[in-house]
């Protein structure tokens, strides 16, 4: 399978310190990769790195572009949608509004309507509360929200910065699985960071492990769940 | 005039009545006016923290080139659009060239860049058009029209008339067209707002072009009443500062409902409270900001911004 | 001292007490750290013997144009104080100015109370009307601060005008010159300078005391980091509405000796250009400076009159111009601009390599201490 997202060397700076340590990673098409890691291992820079929203050093091709260094409101053009971390709604506008945005840069009116109604149907709460503020929504459904507006993009690769981050496990089971679906139904591809390793390495097919700015372990879903010594410090068990 | 304090009986209180009528009426006019200079001031705060204290002066300018136009024979309607095109235009250029090398430093040192182009368009004004006071042509007449119990003249009703339906177009530009969508996100969040795709500059830019177009008209319709000179929109301006305080910079809808009360304010205090008259029209407008920011600071319809420390 | 450096030093051209460094090389240390000492006190009492000197030279008008620098210096000093130092904001500085030279006007021409006593009159009224003023004002975020402070500029030449059985109204109030007392020989207007000099000297020496001091080091402590200051035991409310008081005490002084020196007042004078000519002043001296308020004083009195021949226009376009630019450039003003070739100049002396690139953005804001406009009014980063 071909890789739509590739990146050599990467490192990244805040500020002056540098918080990535030359990075290589790949994620593959229409697969869902994801990275784990503790708090504080890099995995929100990561993705921060790819949509460009702070300073890096090294090479990020994706569908054989070079695009580091590029502005975000670029990179969101060519088809990366963030989803982030505390996912990032406008509290203040509509959840339909929330959605249309997401939607921004495309000029398809039809396809944005179509695409909104499809999005409707993975999150049907999303539907009942469109004209409510966004700020109303519970955290699930906020986060829901914050996942549908990246769909809204129509994007070619999806980052999704710890969608489980304050959600109770019976949510964090029912967003994992409209993921699934939407992974099964839909053709995008997927990267993936998370904390809740257990529920991430079920969903992904390729993982990477995250340790204070650098890749410690790599491999297929299946290997890392296998490896013991991952299994007994992040697993648990 | 009642004095202050007298008590009202009888013939006199219908008359006050209909006096206050009158007043609250005509002041509902002039607020139009302040409700669109402090729209534009709302306008440029919200998305980006900063006062714009050339508002004024860049209104008084537009108005000069309306000014120009009609002299050299343009019929009024055409030289009204045309200098809101070129407000426009100068507004988004003002931000891109001159406000955007210091978009990035604290807010009060961005104010004194506004400040100094008060003094530009203030002075380059009285460079050009010399400092004598000019006639401002009005499209509407002065002729009375009966509304029940008060009488309005046509001017007022063209003056309010026309402050309402550039309000209402802004309204409708930021609820219902994607432009206005994203600018309201970049209001309330610019860094997620790059994250959709949306050009924040272009935005902010955007934003002064408007806040110039809403300033222009509010400069074309004041004008015929206060006359044309380069100091006639100080006054004014502060009038839009009370306004935007009372009704809350959080809010243009409150900084608009400032403005028609500033209207109103200004005409009752002028009318009823005789020791203030209409020579410490000013003062009042002083005391508006002072006690607003001592008794609710984010006045009538803002919030209160959570500040992270 | 670096002694690596040293050893490709020249023999040092001043020689004096040596000491005996690393590696066999001699250092002159005593006498440079006395020279650096002694060439700013030197160039002090230079400029002060200048300043003694200069009206034997000057034409009468031309020494009232210097007299005027000095009261503007006065003004300023004021206005840095309160910007520079306190991290607050003023657009209405002009109204003490008025409230001082009013004062002094009602009190020397309706009652006939002796002009000194009146300049200290304006002082103290202007004092308690400032600190009024800040007792609210300290509950407003700066920028609340500056459209309070506008407003009151443009007040007040209509509050001037109202008040006509006080101020005259719009025709103003005319001053007798002050006489020169004890038969010196020298004219009025030679009175004035030297009389607006001292002044300015003493309040040159008052400010440098008080910044130097606890209470300065609070006024500081509340500018860079308010609520650090708090938590320390600063009553910043306390401090921040006396600052105020005293920054309008300053400026008061200065409208007192103003209307002694022109003679007359009137409220068109008195406008919101004048508040707004302070603040020009202020960024083109540097606000967090002592000394800068002599430039921007000099800046604020002179360049109008040549400016003006140009056109009528042309001063306050210059002035708008100048903040624009000093806010893109020259934050620190002149004064941080001499500050930072003086130190330069003062490397290249020792043979030091040049001040190493600012690391972080914070850096940037303080230049040898001194901090810039852009600095002195943003909110520290807590995050």
């Amino acid at each position: 399978m071909p890789a739509l997202l590739e990146a050599s060397n990467l490192e990244a700076y805040y500020g002056w310190s540098k918080v990535l340590h030359g990075l290589d990673f790949t994620v593959e098409q229409d697969k869902v990769t994801v990275v784990l890691g503790a708090n504080g291992a890099g995995k929100t820079t990561l993705l921060r790195a790819i949509s460009g929203m702070i300073r890096t050093a090294g090479e990020i091709c994706f569908a054989a572009e070079r695009i580091d260094g590029k502005a975000p409101e670029d990179i969101v053009r060519r088809g990366i949608a963030h989803v982030p971390e505390g996912r990032g709604t406008f509290v203040n506008l509509t959840v339909e509004e929330n959605l249309r945005l997401g939607a921004y840069v495309r000029r398809d009116k039809a396809g944005i309507r179509q695409d909104l109604d499809r999005v409707f149907h993975f999150f049907p709460v999303l539907k009942e509360k469109s004209r409510n503020p966004a700020g109303v929504l519970s955290g699930g459904e906020q986060q829901m929200l914050a996942v549908a507006r990246g769909l809204m993009l129509r994007p070619r690769l999806l980052l999704l910065d710890e969608p489980s981050l304050g959600l109770s496990p019976v949510l964090v089971t029912e967003l994992f699985r409209i993921v699934r679906e939407i992974k099964e139904s839909e053709r995008v591809t997927v990267l993936l960071v998370e904390q809740d390793a257990v529920a991430a390495l079920e969903l992904a097919h390729q993982a990477y492990l995250l340790e204070t700015g650098s890749i410690v372990t790599s491999g297929s879903a299946a290997e890392l769940r296998e490896n013991d010594s991952i299994r007994r410090s992040y697993l648990g068990y | 005039m009642i004095p202050f304090g007298a008590p009202i009986w009888g013939i006199e209180r219908i008359d006050l009545m209909a006096g206050l009528l009158q007043q609250i009426v005509s002041g509902l006019s002039t607020g139009g006016v302040y409700a669109s200079l402090a729209l534009a001031l709302v306008l440029i705060y919200q998305a980006t923290g900063v006062v714009n204290f050339a508002q004024g002066e860049m209104a008084m300018f537009s108005t000069y080139l309306a000014w120009s136009m009609i002299n050299a024979g343009w019929p009024y309607w055409a030289a009204f659009a045309a200098t809101l095109a070129i407000a426009f235009v100068a507004g988004i250029l003002i931000e891109r060239i001159v406000i955007r090398p210091v978009e990035n430093a604290p807010v009060l040192a961005i104010v004194m860049v506004t400040i100094g182009l008060l003094t530009i368009f203030n002075s380059v004004a009285g460079w050009i058009y010399t400092y004598t006071v000019k006639p401002f042509p009005s499209p509407f007449s002065s002729t009375p029209i009966k509304l029940g119990p008060t009488t309005i003249s046509l001017q007022d009703l063209g003056v309010g008339g026309v402050s309402l339906v550039v309000l209402i177009v802004m309204y409708l530009f930021f609820r219902h067209t994607t432009l206005g969508l994203a600018m309201r996100a970049v209001v309330e969040n610019p860094m997620e707002s790059r994250l959709v795709g949306i050009r924040v500059g272009w935005m902010l830019a955007l934003g002064w072009g408007l806040a110039s177009l809403v300033g222009a008209v509010a400069g074309m319709l004041v004008a015929p009443l206060v006359f044309l000179e380069p100091n006639m929109m100080s006054g004014i301006l502060i009038y839009a500062f009370a306004s935007a305080t009372l009704g809350g910079f959080n809010s243009p809808g409150g900084a608009v409902l400032g403005g028609f009360l500033m209207g109103v304010i200004e005409n009752l205090v002028g009318t009823y409270v005789t020791f203030i008259g209409t020579e410490l029209k000013l003062t009042v407008a002083l005391a508006v900001i002072l006690l607003t920011l001592l008794i609710k600071p984010t006045g009538l319809f803002g919030r209160a911004a959570v500040s992270r420390v | 001292m670096r002694a690596s450096r040293s050893r490709s030093r020249p023999e040092p051209a001043v020689k004096g007490s040596y000491a005996l460094k690393q590696g066999g090389q001699f250092e002159s240390r005593g006498t440079r750290t006395a020279a650096r000492r002694l060439a700013p006190r030197l160039g002090l009492l230079l400029v002060a013997i200048a300043a003694f000197l200069l009206p034997g030279v000057l034409s009468s008008y031309q020494t009232f144009e210097f007299t005027q620098v000095f009261i503007y210096a006065v003004a300023l000093l004021g206005l840095n104080i309160l910007i520079g130092y306190n991290g607050q904001f003023s657009l209405g500085h002009g109204a003490f100015y008025a409230i001082g030279a009013y004062t002094t006007a009602i009190m020397t021409t309706r009652w006939d109370i002796p002009y000194p006593w009146a300049i200290i009159a304006a002082g103290a009224l202007s004092l308690v009307v400032g600190f009024l003023f800040g007792l609210p004002a300290l509950r407003f975020e700066g920028l609340y601060l500056a459209l309070a402070t506008f407003a009151l500029a443009l007040a007040t030449p209509q509050v001037l005008k109202y008040f006509d059985s006080w101020t005259g109204g719009s025709q103003g109030i005319v001053l007798d010159k002050p006489s020169v007392p004890l038969g010196l020989p020298i004219s009025a207007d030679q009175y004035l300078y030297y009389l607006s000099l001292t002044i300015l000297v003493i309040a040159l020496v008052l400010a440098h005391n008080l910044l130097r001091g606890r209470v300065g080091r609070a006024i500081m402590a509340i500018r860079d980091n308010p609520i650090a200051a708090e938590a320390m035991g600063v009553n910043s409310a306390l401090y921040k509405s006396l600052t105020f008081g005293v920054s309008a005490m300053y400026t008061g002084v200065a409208g007192a000796l103003g209307a002694l020196a022109v003679a007359f007042v009137a409220p068109d004078t008195f406008s919101a250009f004048l508040s707004i000519n302070f603040l020009v002043g202020s960024v083109v001296g540097g606000v967090a400076s002592i000394s800068g308020a002599i430039f921007g004083a000099a800046f604020i009195e002179f360049v109008p009159t040549y400016a003006q021949e140009i056109s009528r226009a042309a001063p306050w376009a210059i002035f708008g111009f100048t903040l624009i630019i000093f806010m893109y450039v020259m934050p620190t003003g002149v004064a941080g601009l001499i500050r930072r070739l003086a130190v330069a100049f003062g490397r290249w002396m020792a043979g030091e390599e040049p001040a190493p690139q600012a690391q972080a953005a914070g850096a940037e804001a303080t230049e040898n201490g001194r901090t810039s406009v852009r600095a002195a009014l943003s909110k520290p980063d807590l995050s």
